[in-house]
This record gives structure tokens, sequence and C-alpha cells, in this order.
């Protein structure tokens, strides 16, 4: 090889990865294919300023914290529970354990008092709250998204799609690709005559709690084939049609290996699996990548109540993508030992700061400045033996 | 041998009552230790039944047999019919994906242990069985991993050609009609098949091993070919060991959760005819829904998913061991 050729290949080189470091939250996984002109457009997924929030810590650390903590709950926010843990013990010498139980086996374990805290997709309804030991703080500690991932030879990344459709497609009134229903939103993607193997988690899910909050909000059709929307929310329905994967990786699995496949993942998990996924029609009519950015979105113009358990699909800022949810905290607010709710205060006081910071790394997003706040406002509410421990 | 034995006499002689002693202990042990296991079956038994309760008393008995949805999320803490929890399905899934692997796991079994014990090369029996025992080795888990990676994309044009072919014929058109999209009752039931290959193959091989060499030499020296032989001196001694294999690999087949869960479906509302359609087995509810039973009665009626799983394996445990007897007495 010459010199010359070595040179032209290092700018093709450079140029090729100057161009994927600007798209690097752009691409939905998977090959953009050049028979489909189905693709996200230009979105606000490029700005990096809403990745790193960079809130200032909210108080300064109570003094004589324990040195370890212990947590159950959530495998939604495992991955993240481990980076922060990691490194919040590299900074202040506590060890922090959480087991991602599930999100049940985490209320169960904060009513049985044996865990310092929880973590939950839900927040704890009152009557849960009412079988435990008292009053129960719900903490917001992150957001994340979750997405319509398929799996289409041909078509690449950012099939529109409104929650009517999801709706219609998951009770089977929409059974093939090239229904007119897709077809209309999707101009100029050609989509196959596929029928549709429509995918959900067969195991009891934060992720499948939003997903069902979500249709229930946008797709009548879903409601009324649940028989109402008692029954057409939760961490498990009574799906009337699909396939049924356990667990992230069952879903993520069947979905990469099925021709025609829909199903909806977590959009950490869909990146890491390079599973091609789709856009999302929100409240204000705009069709939204799932992204950082646009999930930070997700909560501005929402009314909190005063625990600040709401839902948080179906955001009205214009940017905002619309199938978003939170994970709680649990903890309970009248502590006794003074030196573990010490400990409990400083770690999530430092993830509520510091710690948001990191959640884009894995690909879930900080939380807003609004909801920052009256997360940090809810923290400040332990007690010890009565009396508040941050002024 | 015999300079041994009079070496040893005198000691034995003299302490021949510190021996009984010893003997008393050892009965005692070995019968404690029997005792122990009846408890822990019996234990069991009483364990599931006792967890199992708030949701028989809540819905009738018969109420769980005689439906086959089952929809946790229309579970109310007050209403008491129709029963949300309906288990027919799952003892179908559990039947339907268990028969679908032992018509498989059988039929090559025997074929894999006839080779090895009379027709491979002498080579190569050893590497050859150690293969096969191999498999048994291999973790569900990653059964089920590469079921869901390997296993269902290479199913695919098998499955969408026979649902094509097969799905429009009249009658058996309904056991077969698609759309074949992996995950359903013929892959866990492949899956399965592999699984329980191991345990019936190295049976069969024990069995067909012990077939007189008599026989075997009588027949050839008659002018048999190798195939009459085999089926005229070996299969006909070891049909009752071939049927207990079949009953152990069944055994497991039954039980068999988190590699089945991974491929099945798990479609827990309804039984579909078509084994490429999705479905769910016991153990297989259990596997995905224990840890997030937080619906009313959603926990007990998993025990009691358990306890007629419990019950459905002791039943097929005793019918394996009365066709055992009644082929063996059939030869004898």
């Amino acid at each position: 090889m010459t010199r010359r050729t070595l040179t032209a290949l290092g700018v093709v080189v450079g140029l090729a990865l100057a161009a994927g470091c600007g798209s690097t939250s752009n691409v939905g996984g998977g090959q953009p294919s050049a028979q489909s002109s189905a693709g996200f457009g230009s979105q606000i997924c490029g700005d990096q300023a809403s990745t790193k929030p960079g809130y200032p810590a909210p108080f300064a650390p109570v003094a004589g914290g324990v040195k370890s903590l212990s947590g159950a709950g959530s495998t939604f926010v495992a991955p993240m529970m481990s980076d922060w843990t990691k490194t919040y013990s590299q900074q202040s010498q506590v060890q922090v354990s959480y087991q991602s139980i599930g999100s049940g086996g985490g209320v169960a374990q904060v009513q049985a008092a044996t865990v310092d805290f929880g973590a939950s997709d839900t927040g704890m309804s009152a009557a849960e709250i009412a079988k435990a030991k008292g009053p129960v703080l719900q903490i917001p500690l992150l957001l994340g998204a979750v997405v319509p991932a398929y799996h289409l030879n041909g078509v690449g990344p950012g099939v529109k799609f409104t929650g009517d459709v999801l709706g219609k497609i998951y009770t089977g009134q929409i059974k093939t690709w090239n229904d007119p229903a897709l077809v209309t939103l999707n101009p100029g993607v050609t989509l196959p005559s596929e029928p549709i193997a429509v995918v959900h988690r067969s195991d009891g899910s934060g992720t499948t709690g939003i997903w069902t909050d979500y249709l229930t909000k946008e797709s009548p059709d879903w409601v009324q084939a649940l028989g109402g929307t008692s029954r057409s929310v939760g961490k498990d329905v009574a799906w009337p049609t699909g396939i049924g994967g356990k667990g992230n990786e069952g879903v993520s699995g069947v979905v990469n290996q099925t021709e025609g496949a829909l199903g909806y993942l977590e959009l950490q998990y869909a990146l890491a699996q390079n599973t091609t996924y789709g856009q999302v029609q929100n409240k204000a009519g705009k069709f939204i990548q799932p992204c950082v950015a646009t999930v930070t979105k997700a909560v501005n113009g929402v009314a909190f109540p005063a625990n600040l358990n709401t839902s948080l699909t179906d955001g009205t800022d214009p940017d905002a993508y619309p199938i978003t949810g939170t994970t709680y905290a649990l903890i309970y607010q009248g502590q006794t030992d003074s030196a573990k709710a010490a400990g409990l205060t400083n770690f999530f006081g430092w993830v509520l700061s510091s710690g948001q910071d990191l959640n884009a790394s894995l690909n879930y997003a900080p939380l807003g400045p609004q909801l920052q706040q009256l997360s940090v406002a809810q923290l400040k509410k332990i007690t010890v033996n009565g009396n508040p421990l941050v002024p | 041998m015999s300079v041994a034995s009079t070496r040893l006499r005198g000691p034995l002689v003299l302490t021949r009552a510190r021996w009984r002693g010893r003997d008393a202990v050892f009965r005692t042990g070995v019968a404690a230790t029997s005792a122990l296991v009846i408890l822990i079956v019996a234990a069991t038994a009483v364990f599931l039944v006792f967890q199992a309760v708030p949701a028989l008393r809540q819905y009738s008995i018969g109420s769980f047999l005689s439906s086959d949805r089952w929809a946790p999320s229309e579970a109310t803490p007050t209403s008491n019919a129709p029963n949300p929890y309906g288990i027919v399905q799952f003892i179908y899934g559990t039947l339907l994906t268990s028969v679908i692997a032992m018509v498989i796991a059988v039929a090559v079994a025997v074929a894999v242990a006839l080779f090895i014990t009379d027709l491979a090369p002498l080579w190569l029996r050893r590497p050859l069985s150690s293969l096969v025992d191999l498999l048994a080795a291999i973790p569900s888990v990653v059964y089920g991993f590469w079921g869901i990676f390997a296993l269902l994309p290479a199913l695919a044009p098998l499955g969408t050609g026979m649902s094509t072919a097969l799905g429009g014929l009249p009658v058996i058109g309904a056991v077969f009609a698609g759309p074949f999209f992996g995950p359903s009752y013929f892959a866990a039931g492949i899956v399965l098949a592999i699984m329980v290959l191991p345990i019936v193959a190295a049976l069969c091989r024990e069995v067909f091993a012990v077939a007189p060499v008599a026989e075997k030499e009588a027949a050839l020296a008659l002018g048999a070919t190798k195939w009459e032989m085999l089926r005229m001196a070996v299969l006909p001694r070891s049909r009752s060991g071939i049927m207990g294999a079949s009953i152990l690999g069944l055994g497991r087949a039954i039980g068999e959760t988190i590699a089945v869960t991974m491929v099945i479906g798990n479609n827990v509302l309804g039984i579909s005819a078509s084994i490429f359609q999705q479905g769910a087995t016991m153990p297989s509810v259990i596997a995905n829904e224990f840890t997030e039973a937080t619906q009313p009665f959603h926990l007990s009626a998993l025990f009691v998913v358990a306890g007629w799983l419990f019950v459905i394996a002791l039943i097929v445990n005793i019918i394996g061991k009365l066709i055992i007897r009644r082929v063996g007495e059939a030869i004898a």
C-alpha cells in the first residue's frame, strides 16, 4: 500500500468517526437501509446540554452516617444503581448494596423493613403504604423511556407510531405491517405485507406498567379490549394477543430473531442489543425519537401531587417523548437510627445532584430541574425520632 | 482369599458383641435418613396446600380446573366468581410439550444407544457416549438462551413450511395452523427433547449392554442380520428398561422450567390446538410471575399451580412404575 492511499484511508476513517460522534444517540440500532426512507430526521437528540445537568449539592453532608446501606427492588434502575453505588463508594467510602429483585419485591421488603430503602417503578398505593410500618417517602431518582422495537428486513429505524395504532396492534385489531393506519403514518416507507408478531413481557414488570399506562391514555380500543382502565394498566395485564418473553432479554431476543416482530423495550436495552426502534407521537402531535434529551422533557408541565406519585407518560412539552417513567426510592419518613438516616440522606442527596450527571452514560435521563427540586424537598422530610435531619 | 479370612476370624469372634452395637447404630442411622426423605416430601406437600388455602377458599376448588384463562389483573380482593386463575391451559401445555419431547427423544435415544452398544466401531463408542452424557451437563438456562438465539431462527423455515403444507388439511390442519413466529409449544418440545435425550440414551445404553450375549450370538449363528439380531435378542428384552428410561425422562420434561419459559411464548390466556402457537406450562407461569405476584390471591394461586404440578408428577411416576412392572412381568 502506498503512502497516499494510507493517508486517504486515514481521512475517510477520521470523517466517519466525526460523523459517528455527532449522532451517537441518533441511531436506533440496526443498519439504516437504502430501500427505506424511515429515519428520525432532525431532532433535539444531538443536544448534549441536557445530559449533564450539573445540579449543585442540595445540602452539606450530614455527619455521622453509617458506612453501609442496603436496598432492594426495581430491575429497571439496577444498571444505574450499580454505577451510582460504585462511584459513590469511591467518593465517600460508603458501601450501598442493591439487590435487583423486582419492584414488587422492593415494596414487600420495605413493608417488612428488611432493607434500608426500596426502589419501585410504580409508586406505592395508599393501601400498600397502609401495610408498611409508617409513612413512606417516594422519591423519583431518574427518568427512562420504553420504546417500540421491531425487526423488519429492509426497513430502518424511526418507523412512526401513535398510541392509537400501538393500542390496536396490541389488541390484535391491526395484524399486518402494511395496514392502512401504519402506511398513512409512514409515507415513503415501504412496509411489507407481513403479519405483525406482537411481543410483550411475560413476567410482571415496571416496563410493562409504563407501556400499558401510555396505551391506556391514548387508545380507547386498548382500554375496551382489556375491560376498563382498572385492568388495562399494570405490571402484568391479560394480553389479548402476542408472544410473551421473560425479561427485557426475552423480548429483545424474540424481536431480534423474528421477522415482523414488534415489542417494547427499555431504551438502554434496545441500544445495547442493537434493536431497531421507532418514534412515537406525543401529546403535541409531533413524532419524537426516544433519547436522553426528549425523555428529560417529559416532566415539563406535569402537575405533581404532594407525594410525587403520578404517571409521567404523555407529557405536554412539544419535544417530550411520551412513553416515559421513573423509579422511586422508597424510604421511611420516620427513621429511628440517626446514623442510618444520615447515611440514606447523604447517599440520595448525592444521587439527586452529582449522581444525575452519570445517568446519560447509561441512556437514562436526568430528572428535569423542577422534578429534581421536588425530589430533594421530599428527601429533606426524613426525620429522626420526629426531628428533621436536614434544615 | 482363604488366608485373609482365617486371619480375620480371630478378632471377629472376639468383638462380635461390639459389632452388633455398631450394626444397630448403622440401622438406626439409615432408617432416620430414609424417614427424613419421606418427611421432606410430606412437608413439601403440606406447605404447598397450606400456602394455596387462601386462593382455594376464595374460589371453589373445582373452578381452577374448569377455566383456561389466567388473568391476575382481573382479580379483586372481594369477588370470587368467575375465578381469574384458571389453570387447565398450564396442564395442557405441560403435557403437550412433554409429549412432543418424548416422541422425539425416545426415538433418537434408542437409536443412539443401539448404535453405541452394538453398531458403532469400537474406537467410536466411548467418545460418542461421553458426548451424549455431556448434553446432560449443560445448564438449562443455557439451553434457553441457545433456544432463543439459535434454535428459533433455525426452526423458522421448518415451522413456516409445515404450517403452510399441513395447516390447510382437514382435522389435523388445526394442529399445524400458523403463522409460525418461533416461540411455541413446538419449540419448547424440541428444547425439552434435547434436554431429555441424554438421560434416556444413557439408561437405554445400560439396558442394551446387559442383553444376554448368548442369545445375541445364537441369533447371529442362525443367520440373522444385525438388525434381525437386535430385534429378536436385544429389543424385546429391553422393553421395560426403555419404558423406565422414558418415564425418568418424562419426569424431567414435566418439571423443566427456565428453558421452556424462554421459548414457549408464555400465552397464559387459553389453549391452542396448534403446536405452532404460544402457550405456557405449570413451571413456566410460576417462574414468570412469583417475583411480582402482587395481585389479590396471586401468590396463593401460584401455589395451587405448584400443588397440581406436584400431583401430576406423582401420578406420572406411579403410572411409570406400574407400566414397568407389567412389561417386566410379560417378559418373564
